[in-house]
């Protein structure tokens, strides 16, 4: 069998115009590779991109020297160092994070994310399959499958990865055996079946030596399947398959270059679009027509998944970044609650109750996640209960927004089901999910139409509501300030109200305790009583530790812009423990009072409070008449 | 890029097309000020073109940024000024005052002379305008520690790259949040090869500097590195007469730092065609990704480089 590489190179040297046309038609194919450390995987993609010509002089002669400076094949070239492109991971001989590397061959375009193994780089590999057609799982012929195997062919199902390549590689050190191979693959077959895979491809390799890599090897003369590229280069890509349904496009941008012309630019999900169809804006419902596909090179009369376009429609309708543009006749659902397993991708783990922002095609909203309904351990598939979810942990949760998004379940469309979820102080992209199903749909949750507006209630008491958020440690002085101001508002015909730790916690939060989680929910309800109260034109005075950022901020996000004022009593610890009015600290320190904050729990001070108060230097009194002024200086 | 809607799938130029406009767009939905960083070679101007495509009717809504180092070839200021131009969109050109003052270039000062120029002035000019994002044109093909590069590229406040801890980038959901003083570096081409580039410039007609092109120019053959003798301020040892060759470039930066290739391709299909069957990759040519051990560019990408 000729080598195509040669043939490749032959047509670029004799007639460069009929390769280019070739090469301008070619597909492209998305795949990744999943294996443990030393099942061969860097050496595959080296070998894969060395096969095809993708290594240049300099680099292989720089791969030389890496080789043998740092190489683990003795004196032969090391294709992993290719590939491990970090300081650390040359260092350590391990791949941290997700490397992208390009290949082509005679019929196709390929992007490889090649993903670190190990369980601690789950995220990672979550990454490079996230956006994969094809995956290739690796096992070493000598060890069969692993729970790494199944750990990685979990993961990419999870991920909606439809074609699955079994490679038995390092074939060369079992003598190519027939025997080895087929009971490797039976093997895996049963397991499999057990997780819902249907179908894969086995293919019996060695990325070192070169077998079934491109060339049929002579070594396996039982083996009657594709090679690996020939397989690369045959299966169909999903985007031919997303082009199949009805017509979604989330609406990136709006584009008004002038009064004349308001264009919807998005990325098409899936399906077609023609001038003169039937269009719905979700979540809105509103429907119109198509009437142009913008391009800088002309009007187009159709456009399909997978393609960036800007829309004009007929009527002058509402529609903005995060709406999405669908078939009139098959819009998707808009709903507020979900089922979804989430995969949580930080270091710090998931904080049930807590406000995040969710990120889902191009709408993003608040959203917060139940406790876990389970786990799963990756390794054995065993569903497992949870409070919460570490880094790397995989779980199925409840999820709610504080608005209807327009979804459809994962196993439908990566789009418009899968969601990232981001901290809001510290920015991280904390988890990523995939919806199933909505729990309840939006359009049956109204909201009551209220005849006595929010304003009318502030203006029969002629104040402007407020919540006066007082935080910081126990016993650094939040309620003896708080009544104090409380008691000057009220000499001043100020219509408020106290929320401390004995009304609530005697009464409506009675059923929590004090662990992280009870503590945010804790002060989500305080901050949705609070939020009532100001609705019913109240100034609302709050005296509780509230120890973290998150759930303060939280609490400012449900109220107007101005409405949340954030006072921070600081005391320091060492004074507010030399005081222990209630003999906290004492028990605290002793051990039988846990959680404590400050002692075994965190304190996050306010970055910027609205009022700071430094009880060191100023006596309860002057702090009350500092925040009244403030306050009303203000109002 | 128009293709067939009907029938065969999306070619991998139309991917990576559709892929480059929607991350162009998600930066403008998202950050407060965007920038383009321009550096007048093919990337860049592939790049340019690609922002004309996701914004068009509108022109980019942003600005172009070349941090320019005062070597570049004559050609490259006068396609940065014609691309401006047509584009509609505003030219800001930044040069470092210190380097300026120092007298700062490459002949005299090496490696200082692209850490000054380029790695301080790009932070110096993205602090000046306070832009939160800045497209780049790099490739994940390009170089090793890229490869492994996030599509939005978070940086700190004092312009650090972090490669252990990058955000976790998931399907096309770019998280483009940051505090105050932090920016994100964005790579709408990240996915492209050397190869992608070059047949979308042909199949675009896209503008390029002629010197991509070969053309009998002046030379002189400096360690190995064969030298454009562009302007007076080259200093010829005595006894040095410039060689005329039939040169082009593969790469185009500061003048003296890079080395032109022997060559008769004087067409783009002439240029795929060597750049397909040469047997050196295109930043061979380039002094600054061989120092500090086979991590050079790794390194400089943590102090603020592109």
């Amino acid at each position: 069998m000729s080598d195509p590489v040669y043939v490749t190179d032959a047509l670029i040297a004799e007639d460069i115009d009929a390769y280019l046309v070739s090469h301008q038609h070619k597909t492209m194919l998305r795949f990744i590779t999943c294996g443990s450390v030393d099942d061969g995987k860097s050496t595959l993609i080296g070998r894969l991109l060395y096969d095809s010509k993708m290594i240049f002089e300099d680099q292989l002669t720089a791969l030389e020297s890496d080789s043998r400076r740092l190489g683990t094949q003795g004196q032969e070239i090391d294709f992993a160092l290719l590939v491990d492109g970090l300081a650390a991971e040359r260092e350590q001989g391990i791949t941290i994070d997700v490397a992208y590397r390009f290949f082509n061959t005679e019929k196709r375009k390929f992007i490889v994310a090649d993903c670190p193994g190990h369980e601690q780089y789950t995220r990672n590999m979550v990454t490079g399959a996230s956006t994969a057609d094809l995956a290739v799982i690796l096992i070493d012929a000598r060890k069969g499958v692993l729970a790494q195997t199944r750990r990685h062919s979990y993961l990419v199902h999870l991920l909606g990865i439809r074609h699955l390549v079994l490679a038995v590689n390092k074939m060369d050190l079992v003598d190519y055996s027939q025997d080895v191979f087929d009971a490797i693959v039976a093997e895996y077959s049963r397991f499999a079946r057990t997780i819902g895979i249907e179908h894969f491809t086995a293919l019996p390799i060695s990325g070192f030596k070169g077998d079934n890599i491109t060339v049929r090897s002579p070594k396996t003369p039982w083996y009657k399947g594709p090679v690996l590229v020939e397989h690369l280069e045959s299966v169909a890509v999903d985007t031919s398959a997303d082009r199949a349904g009805p017509l979604r496009m989330p609406v990136q941008w709006v584009n008004r270059p002038n009064l004349d012309f308001r264009g919807f630019a998005g990325l098409i999900a899936s399906g077609s679009v023609r001038p003169g169809d039937a269009v719905r804006v979700l979540p809105s419902g509103k429907t119109s027509t198509v009437a142009r596909i913008v391009t800088l090179d002309g009007d187009r009369d159709e456009a399909v998944a997978g393609q960036s376009v800007t829309l004009t429609l007929a009527d002058e309708i509402d529609c903005s970044r995060g709406d999405v543009i669908a078939a009139a006749d098959a819009p998707p659902e808009a709903a507020d609650q979900f089922e979804a397993t989430l995969v949580w991708l930080d270091d710090e783990a998931l904080h049930v109750g807590r406000s995040y922002w969710l990120k889902l095609g191009t709408q993003t909203v608040s959203a917060t996640v139940q406790q876990p309904k389970y786990a799963v351990n990756v390794n054995t598939l065993e569903h497992l209960a949870a409070k919460t979810l570490d880094l790397n942990a995989i779980g199925v949760a409840e999820v709610t927004t504080d608005k209807p998004l327009v979804f459809e379940p994962y196993a439908r469309s990566r789009t418009l089901g899968g969601f990232i979820l981001i901290d809001k102080l510290t920015n991280r992209t904390v988890g990523a999910g995939m919806i199933h199903f909505s729990l309840r749909r939006a359009q049956n949750v109204h909201w009551q139409a209220l005849d006595v507006s929010r304003d009318q209630h502030a203006r029969i008491k002629n104040q402007k509501p407020a919540v006066l958020w007082f935080t910081g440690l126990s016993g650094a002085g939040k309620s003896t300030i708080a009544n104090l101001v409380e008691k000057k508002l009220h000499r001043m015909n100020r219509h408020t109200f106290l929320l401390d730790g004995d009304n609530v916690r005697h009464g409506l939060n009675k059923d929590l305790g004090f662990t992280e989680a009870d503590r945010i929910e804790n002060i989500r309800r305080v901050g949705e009583v609070a939020k009532l109260m100001a609705d019913a034109g109240l100034i609302v005075l709050t005296a509780f530790i509230s120890p973290f950022r998150a759930e303060r901020e939280m609490v400012r996000a449900m109220l107007p812009e101005g409405e949340f004022v954030e006072v921070f009593i600081d005391t320091p610890l060492a004074e507010a423990e030399a005081r222990d009015v209630k003999g906290l600290y004492k028990k605290a320190r002793s051990g039988a009072l846990k959680n404590f904050t400050g002692i075994d729990s965190p304190y996050e001070a306010p970055d910027n409070p609205e009022i700071r108060i430094d009880t060191t230097a100023m006596t309860p009194e002057a702090a009350a008449s500092l925040i009244v002024d403030t306050l009303l200086g203000d109002l | 890029m128009t293709g067939p809607a009907h029938g065969p799938s999306l070619t991998h130029l139309q991917r990576l097309e559709a892929e480059a406009i929607h991350i162009l767009r998600e930066v403008v939905a998202e950050a407060e000020r965007p920038v383009m960083l321009y550096s007048v070679g093919k990337d860049s101007a592939v790049m340019l073109h690609l922002a004309r495509k996701a914004f068009y009717p509108a022109p980019p809504p942003f600005p172009l940024l070349h941090v320019d180092t005062t070597w570049k070839f004559r050609d490259m200021y006068a396609l940065r000024d014609r691309m401006a131009r047509e584009s509609g969109m505003e030219l800001l050109v930044y040069h470092n005052p210190e380097a300026a003052e120092r007298g700062i270039n490459p002949f005299d000062h090496g490696a200082l002379h692209t850490d000054l120029w380029k790695t301080e002035g790009l932070k110096q000019a993205l602090d000046k305008w306070g832009f939160d994002a800045a497209f780049g044109g790099a490739r994940r093909d390009e170089e090793k520690s890229r490869a492994k590069e996030r599509i939005f590229s978070f940086r700190t406040a004092s312009h650090g790259w972090d490669p252990k801890n990058q955000r976790p980038e998931l399907w096309n959901l770019y998280n483009a949040r940051k505090h105050k003083g932090e920016s994100i570096r964005v790579f709408p081409i990240s996915n492209w090869t050397e190869l992608d580039v070059w047949q979308y410039i042909q199949l675009e007609g896209i503008p390029i500097v002629p010197l991509y092109f070969a053309a009998p120019r002046p030379t002189v053959d400096r360690d190995g590195l064969l030298l454009m003798v562009e302007d007076e301020r080259f200093p010829l040892k005595p006894g040095v007469q410039p060689v005329m060759r039939s040169i082009r470039f593969r790469t185009l930066g500061c003048y003296p730092l890079t080395g032109a290739v022997e060559s008769e391709a004087s067409t783009l299909s002439d240029v795929i065609q060597e750049t397909l069957l040469t047997t050196t990759s295109e930043r061979q040519g380039r002094a600054i990704d061989k120092d500090a051990g086979g991590a050079g560019m790794e390194v400089k990408k943590q102090q603020g480089y592109f």
